[in-house]
């Protein structure tokens, strides 16, 4: 268990600089997932806190100790990688006790944490067995097993799950969790399925281009995205977005339109807008209603309808022409190709100076 | 259909095993004239060699040849040398060159691309061509040994052994087979607390079983055959390797060919044990870590 915390981490390859910048923070005991697209540097942030590439500038430090120059082995951390990296030559019960015994612990205290261990990842059935005779899921087990072993300050899990299929995915999420839950150590996480974010982490922070682009809870950046980057990468389906024009500045309010949108008033959230500039109206398909008779405010016609069960997805090609997804419970259908009218609540709207 | 299918693939596999087979034989054939060589006096040797009868074992057969060689030459001693010079060779250039070729994947240090580059470069000079260099530097090399400190590495064991421990070609084998092992697993032994000794003995080496495999063979044959640098560096007959050894029945007008090739087959045993040996640790060690 320790504190984790980043200051203007940077990190460059030759004349690439990939992290520009971060700041982060890490309670004792936390559980902090890094998002991101593809590229965005998550990796490459994770693997600089274990130690594994070198700190441009800024500092690491871990437990109140400033870690720059460290060893991976003396940072006090466990890294669980995408690819396992567990050893093939060796049995489970090897792999699980392979740091024990090269930092020469007592057959004891390795049969005891390994039985240990195995028990919490309910694996005892498997640790005579090698790698090779192993399912992804197990052997990400096993990788998950060698580094609880060590009794870790913090754990890295570097996109664990994003080679097992969707079922065994949400098992293992869940014991994760579970894992989190029973150790209290801190974890950090790295993945880009937002649905491991959301579930998992007390805390996410959402990088693109190697520089922060929000930290919160969860449901902070659910409901308070900072910018419209964090607003359209969570949520599924993603945030609609509506180029509007700024009519007027009304103290905390703004009021906006579009061709398709009429005239309404927004929370401004603090952002400054100026009369006559061009914003994005951000609103979540889930907070889109049909409306009755042709009062509404967003106007278009349902170009497809798609039942998923759990909630029926609209796809609605706006009187102007963008697209609007419309999510609504499970039993509302339109007919593709009605005109129809749409209504939300202004108050769940986020309006952004920039435009997508 | 069934059937069809069953024919085709009784088919395929004629087929292969034709080809096998086929190849087998152009390999066996050298290797069978040896051995039937072995066992006919010198004349039927040399009358048989117009015909088929040259691979067969017909005509008067006997083991003088054997017994006759023996008493020319210390055969025995002949392959002791040889055996002693290569294993040893084989087991340092294992361990040097894999050592050599662990600190140019996993450790970064500068210059290295560099220094790679210039070894690569050596691949291209052929032994020959250092010899004559390489015969002085031997000759005035320090040693201390029994006696005392000397100069001077002519006329011995180390001799025929130091100068081919390192060669480029096994450390060029040994980079791309580490190259092609996971990096993950290089890391997280490191995250681990391994000690890049530790990483070398205990993940690196065991999973290499099929490039120490290749590396041991290429090397056991290469220093196995040595002809040429023996012959200059060695002069007591003690420490003489088998190439050399063939010496003693060709330098005379009337070649004993029944001899030679009694002594070629006795010679060629250890190589086909070594062979033999490795290729069930490469098959045992690719089947089991499943790393290619
Ligand atoms: N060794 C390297 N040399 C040069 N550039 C690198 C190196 N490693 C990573 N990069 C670059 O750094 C950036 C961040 O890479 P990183 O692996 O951290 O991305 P990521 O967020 O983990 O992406 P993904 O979700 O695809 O795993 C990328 O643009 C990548 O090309
Ligand atoms: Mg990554």
């Amino acid at each position: 268990m320790a504190t984790v915390k980043l200051r203007d981490v940077k990190k460059s390859y030759g004349s690439v600089e990939v992290i520009k910048g971060v700041d982060i923070d890490i309670n004792d005991g936390e559980f902090v997932v890094f998002v991101g697209p593809s590229g965005c540097g998550k990796s490459t942030l994770l693997r600089m806190i274990a130690g594994l590439e070198d700190i441009t500038s800024g500092t690491l430090e871990i437990d109140g100790q400033v870690v720059n120059d460290l060893e991976p082995k003396n940072r006090g951390i466990a890294m669980v990688f995408q690819t396992y990296a567990i050893f093939p030559h060796m049995t489970v019960r090897e792999n699980v006790a392979f740091g024990l015994t090269i930092n020469k612990a007592s057959n004891e205290e390795k049969e005891k944490k390994v039985a240990e261990a195995a028990r919490v990842l309910q694996m005892e059935h498997l640790l005579d067995r090698r790698p090779s005779e192993l399912s992804g899921g197990q052997r990400q087990r096993v990788a998950i097993g060698r580094a609880i072993v060590r009794d870790p300050k913090v754990f890295l899990f570097d996109e664990p799950l994003s080679n097992l299929d969707a079922a065994l995915r949400m098992d293992m999420r869940m014991e994760i969790g579970k894992l989190h839950n029973s150790l209290a150590a801190s974890m950090i996480y790295v993945t880009h399925d937002q649905v491991e974010a959301m579930t998992l982490a007390d805390k996410i922070v959402v990088l693109k281009d190697g520089r922060v682009m929000q930290i919160g809870s969860p449901m902070e950046l659910y409901h308070e995205p900072a910018n419209l980057f964090v607003a359209g990468f969570l949520g599924a389906p993603s945030m609609n977005f509506i180029p509007v024009t700024v009519e007027a500045v009304e103290g905390e309010n703004i009021a906006i339109s579009s061709p398709s949108l009429d005239r309404i008033s927004v929370p401004g959230k603090g952002r400054s807008f100026t009369v006559g500039q061009t914003a994005t109206l951000g609103v979540r398909p889930q907070y889109i209603r049909p409306a009755s008779g042709d009062s509404g405010m967003l106007h278009g016609k349902v170009a497809l309808t798609e039942r998923l069960g759990s909630e029926t997805v609209v796809d609605v090609t706006l009187a102007s022409g963008g697209t609007l997804i419309v999510a609504l419970p499970e039993d509302k259908v339109l007919a593709e190709g009605t005109e129809t009218s749409f209504d939300f609540d202004p108050a769940q709207a986020h309006l952004f100076p920039e435009t997508p | 259909m069934a059937t069809v299918t069953a024919d085709n693939r009784g088919l395929r596999l004629a087929t292969r095993y034709a080809v096998l087979i086929l190849i087998a034989i152009i390999f066996i054939f050298p290797l069978l004239f040896m051995v039937m060589s072995s066992l006919k006096p010198s004349a039927q040797l040399l009358a048989d060699t117009k015909s088929l009868r040259a691979f067969l074992p017909v005509g008067d057969l006997s083991f003088d040849n054997y017994t006759d060689a023996f008493v020319r030459a210390p055969i025995g001693l002949f392959v002791f040398n040889s055996v002693l010079v290569t294993g040893i060779t084989v087991l340092f250039c294992i361990f040097v060159c894999s050592l050599a070729a662990f600190a140019f994947v996993f450790i970064d240090w500068g210059g290295k691309t560099i220094i790679f580059s210039i070894l690569l470069a050596t691949l291209i000079i052929p032994y020959e061509t250092i010899f004559i260099p390489l015969l002085l530097m031997a000759s005035q090399l320090p040693w201390i040994g029994a006696e005392g400190f000397e100069i001077g590495w002519l006329n011995s064991y180390r001799v025929q052994i130091v100068p081919f421990i390192a060669d480029a070609l096994s450390i060029f084998l040994f980079v791309q087979f580490f190259k092609d092992l996971p990096k993950e697993l290089i890391e997280a032994s490191r995250v681990e607390g391994a000690s890049w000794w530790t990483i070398y003995r205990k993940v690196v080496m065991p999973l290499s079983g099929p490039v120490i495999a290749t590396a041991a063979i290429l090397k056991f044959l290469f220093m196995y055959n040595q002809y040429l640098w023996p012959l200059m560096v060695v002069q007591e007959e003690g420490i003489r390797p088998v190439m050399v050894g063939l010496g003693y029945f060709t330098d005379q007008l009337n070649v004993p060919w029944g001899e030679v090739m009694a002594y070629l087959t006795v010679i060629t045993v250890p190589v086909l044990a070594f062979y033999l040996a490795l290729q069930r640790v490469f098959i045992a060690s690719v089947a089991s870590t499943g790393v290619k």
